[in-house]
């Protein structure tokens, strides 16, 4: 099971779904569309300026997809719903030129796909194969149901492109902010907050709010689109970290001893001792579990449904002060002193893995939503981004004059590094690529050195909390343009927002479902299978699902005689044998084939002589 | 022996103090003569006197031949009967009567008690039988100790007649006076002994034993053999240490105070100060004479000859630490180590470091700054030779990478063929020469990399060193492992030799890592903001870091940490040797090869660990028991193997993962009922039987009328249904 949807791209905004009707709208999009998409193809009509930041949320986005629906026009030919019943007559006479369905690219129904059809079965019964051949019609049909949906994802992402030979990193802030709407552009701000010292921040899960905490005490959330604040306190005790629970109406904050959760009127719900010295917080929103690494050492996990303490898990690694979560499997990454990341489930007491990622100490870890790729930076001012799928080895690496203290994914894979007072933005070339370290894709100096860095979801917006306040980037291309009005609104109400919670509520996935691969809890558990079925043989005696020996039909009129029983039984055991036979020959020819093969060159006169 | 009697007697006659015992002897000697009388009586004398010549002073029984009216008891015989002649039966009358029996009963208990053993005559004591005997009594009477009279020797009574009376009062008094100091010294000794300060008795210690070193330098001065005496009497102390181990923590207070040790400071140090007492005693001591060669060049040397107290003292001053006294063997190698620096840095400092323990850890990170500024200065010499910019640093930090990535390869291949390993050792020499000529800028940059023990070892690995450098050099860029892959096949036809290829396959894996894991080759393209920021100065201090990291070994640790894991979660044997069953057993002996093999349960090996290939990861093995408590664990009917089945739950069916028709659709019940419909019960008809369903249809065949319209539609609906 996925514990993290991607937000969005798989799921359509179920509420904005248009009924499905009985009848079909004649389609004219594929002509239309072709020279829409034109006219608003990036940076064409706007030729004094190059580059031109795309703010993702203008309604008159056009969809680059549709042209190439029309480029590819190979449709699945197998369900037979949409299969086109051939030319139809209407009442008046005119055929419709597009009867049928809409046709869907193999492309895009490729990606919704879960089964893989290319892994071989073992051979079943009849029984079982209608059984399997089922579900792969089902699941067929509803990847082409999600592929036709995309269509509903009205909104894109932009990046910004150079002039040719010019770099994106050296466009200010200012020029952007310049080139944007208005709208887009109130999204660029910086607090100034030279008082309370450098501040850590984190936003909501819909992107919406706020929370800053500043080493000095102060902690504050605002609806930042807004500006509206909803509380300011000085709590009088150094913090360490800020987190929003599941919804912004929770704010935990780690204090200098324990850990306090306050609710959106800056009102302190509760002091939880048990969580004591935190350095970090992370919040599993699938879970609904807050996870706190500890200067002692310790990595708790505690469950704020129910307020229990779900795991205490001991890293035995000394003082804990970098953490990060993984968004796809809810894993925690925890970073170490002696070079290596380890990673955590509640469900064991050891790490899942431990990977050996630096010579010095691990500065910071990010992991990206997808969970295919982590970017760690370390003492020894190295930038490596790993595979996280399986092997766990680098895929790049880079260093950087100062080594990189603060690193962050953003929802589209970009990454997020903060360099002293620097911040520097990679981008790759995809989502599913993983953000190519050789140019950067932005950079920013701010006023203080860099304390936290967080992307905003569904804003093309980095929030940096630096020793001189609190500093709000535009960074195009960023989030995820299209969100789930279900699961996370950011322009819901509060009634929507009660609702939700309830539903996310009863949908908690327990906490000892975490592991590196959640795709294997909907596998056989095996090893138990195997000891029931041994108990099983054991307790009867024989092996129940064994074949039966062969036992010859009694026949009559003498045919049945002891002698011709035997006889029958002979033969039937004598063909099982010389098929044994037969399957072992062949396989002993593929082997030599296997082996012949390789050697390639033309086999020499001489070669009877090698030895 | 009768010669000896006479000298004797000669002697005892000379003292006339003991003049007293001789009566007997002579008494003894008179019998003897009244026999001479008769010849034949002398015959008999001569027999016994020849009889008793064997030494052993027979007691012989007189013969009685004459009658007399006196017959002593002692001279009764029975020779005449035969048998011995038992004293109850002298007491016994011709007849018996009651009176006499208990006279009886307390003879024969008074017999059956021993006899009390009379002292022996002095006489007998005193007679000297052997050499030494005599020697000792010639002594004695030449002193004329007094032997009965103990008071006072004749020649003291001598001295005492010719000493005048003042004299001896003098005499007297100084004697007195001794006596006093005595009692005087001693009491205060106590008092000394009873005072519980423990600076004062160690003031009082380090005294001592400043004395005792001062006593024995001037005695190796005035006189080396007395010298050479105390040294053994010290080695002496040792061998008696170390039968003892009266110093180990064995004793009684030992045991105590390791039980208080917990919650006591003091305790904790007294016990690390026997401890450290116990190590000086078993300390080996130098000889004098070997150590006299090294006398001259170090003083510190000269400390063994001292007596333990002084080593004593001198461990105070060291600490207990043990590890301390290795910094002693130590020093004499430094010297040489600090005269090529480049060579052996590291090591140096080290003991620099330890040595200069005193001087805190100030003084230690002075060292190590120092010692970064020198490797940096002679880097920055090589580099003026070389290759100048930023390439160059790209280089030397991916070289390092490599080498990391050797280690960690050579560890693997350790580990793979140890038997192996002699080999390698021997062509080690070989291989830094080589390296050497290969690629000599980047040797010079890196000398602490070379001295490093996981170095290039062996020559396939130099092999791939270069081509590591012939690939940087063409400066491929490395994206993706895949990518890799692909590049460096092409690349292979430059040394396109089959059987490099062979060797690669084997390391396929650690090939592929040291690809992936150097950086990207291309020069640093910073940013505006961000190259105003890298200046040499910047540069400078990214250097000291790395230089500062390349001290502590991350790697190893981690490949040490990842072998425990897999130790750890290799299946046991089990062992079910019984030691000492049918065989000798007892302390230090092993169970035989042969019988520990013919019991030893071989597990069988698991599967492959899922890290095997993967020398920077350690991934657990262990199953996560709360999760497996949720998943499938049976295997439904039509499917035969788990496989089939995973197919058809793949897909997941929440709304969160599936548009709303979708979720709709895969949730949707299989009977969807209107609600008000009744659902009739359940008929054989239903179910499929033909025979049985007669009975329902009959009724609704027998009177086909009676049916309403509703109830045609409902009929109609179950067969629809």
């Amino acid at each position: 099971m996925e514990t993290a949807p991607k937000p969005g791209s798989d799921v359509p905004p179920k509420k904005d779904r248009p009924q499905a009707k009985r009848k079909k709208p004649r389609r004219y999009w594929e002509e239309e569309t072709t020279p829409t998409a034109a006219g608003a193809s990036p940076g064409r009509p706007r030729k004094q300026k190059n580059r031109e930041p795309r703010p993702q949320k203008s309604k008159s986005a056009p969809i680059q997809k549709k042209p190439r629906f029309s480029r590819k026009p190979q449709v699945l030919k197998k369900p037979q719903e949409w299969k086109s019943p051939g030319p139809q007559r209407s009442l008046s006479g005119a055929q419709d030129p597009f009867a049928g369905p809409a046709p869907v690219p193999v492309e895009v129904v490729r990606k919704f796909r879960r089964i893989d059809k290319s892994k071989k079965l073992p051979p079943s019964k009849s029984k079982a194969q209608s059984r399997l051949e089922a579900a792969e019609a089902e699941e067929e049909e509803i990847s082409v149901k999600a592929a036709r949906s995309e269509l509903l994802l009205a909104e894109e992402p932009g990046f910004l492109e150079g002039e040719d030979g010019e770099d994106t990193a050296r466009i200010r802030q200012a020029d952007i902010v310049e080139a944007v709407d208005i709208a887009s552009a109130a999204k660029h701000f910086d607090l100034n907050l030279r008082q309370f010292g450098p501040y850590r921040l984190n936003y909501s899960r819909t992107g919406r709010h706020l929370a800053l905490g500043g080493r000095r005490g102060h902690v504050a959330a605002l609806d930042w689109v807004t500006k509206k604040l909803m509380c300011e306190i000085n709590v009088m005790e150094a913090v360490r970290d800020i987190r929003f629970l599941h919804s912004e109406a929770l704010l935990a904050v780690a204090q200098n001893r324990w850990l306090h959760i306050y609710d959106n009127q800056g009102i302190e719900l509760h002091c939880v001792r048990r969580c004591d010295r935190i350095t970090r917080l992370e919040f599993l929103p699938f879970h609904f579990l807050l996870a706190t690494a500890s200067e002692t050492g310790f990595l708790t996990y505690l469950d704020v449904s129910v307020g229990k303490i779900v795991a205490a898990l001991n890293a035995r690694a000394g003082r804990l002060d970098v953490m990060t979560q993984n968004p796809y499997n809810a894993v925690v990454h925890l970073g170490h002193s002696n070079g290596t990341v380890s990673l955590w489930s509640p469900a064991m007491k050891e790490p899942l893995a431990k990977i050996l990622c630096h010579r010095g100490g691990v500065r910071a870890v990010a992991v990206d939503p997808t969970g295919t790729h982590m970017a760690t930076s370390g003492l020894d001012h190295q930038l490596k981004i790993f595979d996280l799928r399986g092997t766990f080895q680098p895929l790049s690496a880079r260093t950087l004059p100062q080594g990189a203290g603060h690193l962050a994914f953003s929802q589209r894979g970009l990454l997020a590094a903060g360099l002293g007072d620097v911040v520097n933005i990679w981008a790759g070339s995809g989502a599913a690529s993983g953000p190519s370290l050789e140019r950067p894709y932005l950079t920013h100096r701010l006023a203080g050195h860099v304390h936290g860095l967080q992307f905003c979801p569904f804003e093309d917006v980095l929030g940096v909390g630096h020793s001189g306040g609190v500093t709000s980037m535009l960074v195009p291309g960023a989030a995820e343009p299209n969100f789930d009005g279900l699961e996370s609104n950011p322009y819901r109400s509060r009634k929507q927002r009660q609702e939700w919670e309830v539903k996310a509520l009863l949908e908690k996935v327990p906490a000892e479902l975490i592991c590196l691969d959640p795709r294997a809890l909907a596998e056989v558990d095996v090893v138990s299978l195997e000891q029931e079925k041994k108990e099983r043989i054991e307790r009867l005696g024989y092996d129940p699902e064994a074949k039966a020996p062969f036992q010859p039909k009694p026949k009559q009129k003498g045919r049945s005689s002891t002698a011709s029983l035997v006889k029958r039984k002979k033969k039937v055991m004598d063909e099982e044998h010389r098929d044994k036979v037969r399957q072992s020959l062949k396989q002993q020819q593929q082997q030599k084939q296997e082996k012949a093969k390789p050697t390639g060159a033309r086999p020499s006169a001489l070669d009877r002589f090698v030895r | 022996m009768s010669g000896s009697r006479a000298a004797e007697s000669l002697l005892a006659l000379s003292q006339q103090e003991e003049l007293e015992d001789l009566p007997k002897d002579d008494s003894l000697s008179s019998s003897e003569d009244e026999g001479d009388s008769d010849g034949e009586r002398k015959h008999q004398k001569l027999l016994e006197a020849i009889s008793s010549l064997d030494g052993k002073n027979r007691q012989k029984l007189a013969e009685r031949s004459e009658a007399s009216l006196k017959v002593s008891e002692f001279n009764v015989s029975s020779e005449g009967s035969g048998e011995k002649l038992v004293l109850s039966d002298l007491l016994k009358p011709i007849k018996t009567s009651s009176s006499v029996a208990a006279v009886k009963k307390q003879l024969t208990r008074v017999k059956s008690k021993k006899t009390v053993e009379l002292p022996l005559h002095r006489e007998e004591i005193e007679r000297a039988r052997t050499p030494l005997e005599q020697e000792i009594f010639n002594l004695l009477h030449k002193n004329k100790q007094p032997v009965t009279d103990p008071l006072l020797t004749p020649v003291e009574k001598a001295s005492l007649k010719a000493m005048s009376l003042e004299e001896a009062k003098m005499r007297r008094a100084e004697l007195q006076r001794a006596r006093a100091l005595q009692s005087y010294y001693e009491a205060r000794a106590r008092r000394e002994k009873k005072i519980k300060s423990k600076k004062y008795h160690k003031v009082l210690k380090k005294g001592k034993a400043k004395q005792a070193l001062k006593d024995f330098e001037k005695l190796r001065k005035v006189n080396p053999a007395a010298a050479l005496e105390e040294l053994e009497k010290l080695e002496k102390a040792r061998m008696m240490e170390r039968m003892s181990l009266k110093h180990q923590n064995s004793g009684k207070w030992a045991k105590s105070k390791a039980i208080m040790a917990r919650y006591d400071l003091e305790a904790r140090q007294a016990m690390q100060e026997q401890l450290a007492r116990n190590k000086e005693l078993t300390q080996k001591i130098q000889r004098a004479s070997e150590s006299e060669e090294e006398e001259e060049g170090a003083g510190e040397e000269g400390e063994p000859l001292v007596p333990d107290v002084v080593n004593e003292v001198q461990a105070k001053v060291n600490g207990p630490n043990p590890w301390m006294f290795r910094n002693q063997s130590s020093d004499a190698t430094e010297p040489e180590i600090q005269e090529d620096p480049d060579e052996g840095a590291e090591p140096a400092g080290h003991e620099a470091s330890e040595s200069e323990d005193e001087e805190g850890p100030v003084a230690e990170e002075d060292i190590l700054l120092k010692e970064f500024e020198e490797r940096r200065s002679l880097r920055q010499k090589s580099g003026l030779s070389g290759p100048v910019g930023s390439p160059e640093t790209k280089d030397s930090s991916s070289q390092e990478v490599l080498s990391e990535l050797r280690a960690l390869a050579q560890k693997l291949n350790k580990e793979n063929h140890r038997s192996g390993r002699q080999e390698v050792s021997a062509a080690r020499t070989g291989t830094i020469l080589e390296v050497q000529r290969d690629e000599p800028a980047e040797e010079q940059e890196e000398p602490l990399l070379l001295q490093r023990p996981e170095r290039a070892q062996t020559l396939d690995e130099l092999e791939k060193l270069g081509r590591e450098g012939c690939l940087q050099n063409k400066e491929l860029p490395r994206a993706a492992v895949e990518g890799q892959r692909l590049k460096t096949n092409p690349n292979n036809h430059l040394g396109a030799i089959p059987k490099e290829k062979k060797r690669k396959e084997q390391m396929i894996d650690l090939q592929n890592l040291l690809t992936t894991k150097s950086p990207s080759v291309k020069s640093l393209a910073v940013p505006t903001t961000v190259e105003e920021l890298e200046d040499e100065e910047e540069r400078d201090q990214r250097q000291m870091i790395k230089e500062a990291f390349a001290g502590d070994d991350v790697i190893r640790d981690f490949l040490k940490e990842k072998r425990e894991a897999v130790e750890a979660s290799k299946p046991k044997d089990v062992d079910l040797t019984l030691p000492g069953w049918g065989e000798w057993g007892g302390v230090g002996l092993k169970p035989s090869a042969k019988k520990r093999r013919r019991f030893l349960i071989k597990t069988p090996e698991g599967p492959p660990r899922k890290d095997k290939n993967l020398p920077n990861v350690i991934l657990s093995e262990q199953r996560n028991i709360h999760a497996a408590a949720h998943q499938v664990r049976v295997l439904p009917y039509p499917f035969t193997h788990h496989q089939q089945f995973e197919r058809t739950i793949q897909t997941p069916i929440g709304s969160t993962w599936n548009t709303q028709r979708a979720f709709q659709k895969l949730t949707a019940p299989k009977v969807v009922t209107k609600p008000g419909h009744i659902i009739k019960p359940i008929t054989a008809e239903d179910v499929g039987y033909r025979s049985s369903s007669r009975s329902d249809l009959s009724v609704v065949q027998r009177n086909p009328k009676r049916l309403s319209i509703r109830h045609k539609k409902q009929l109609k609906q179950n067969s629809v249904d």
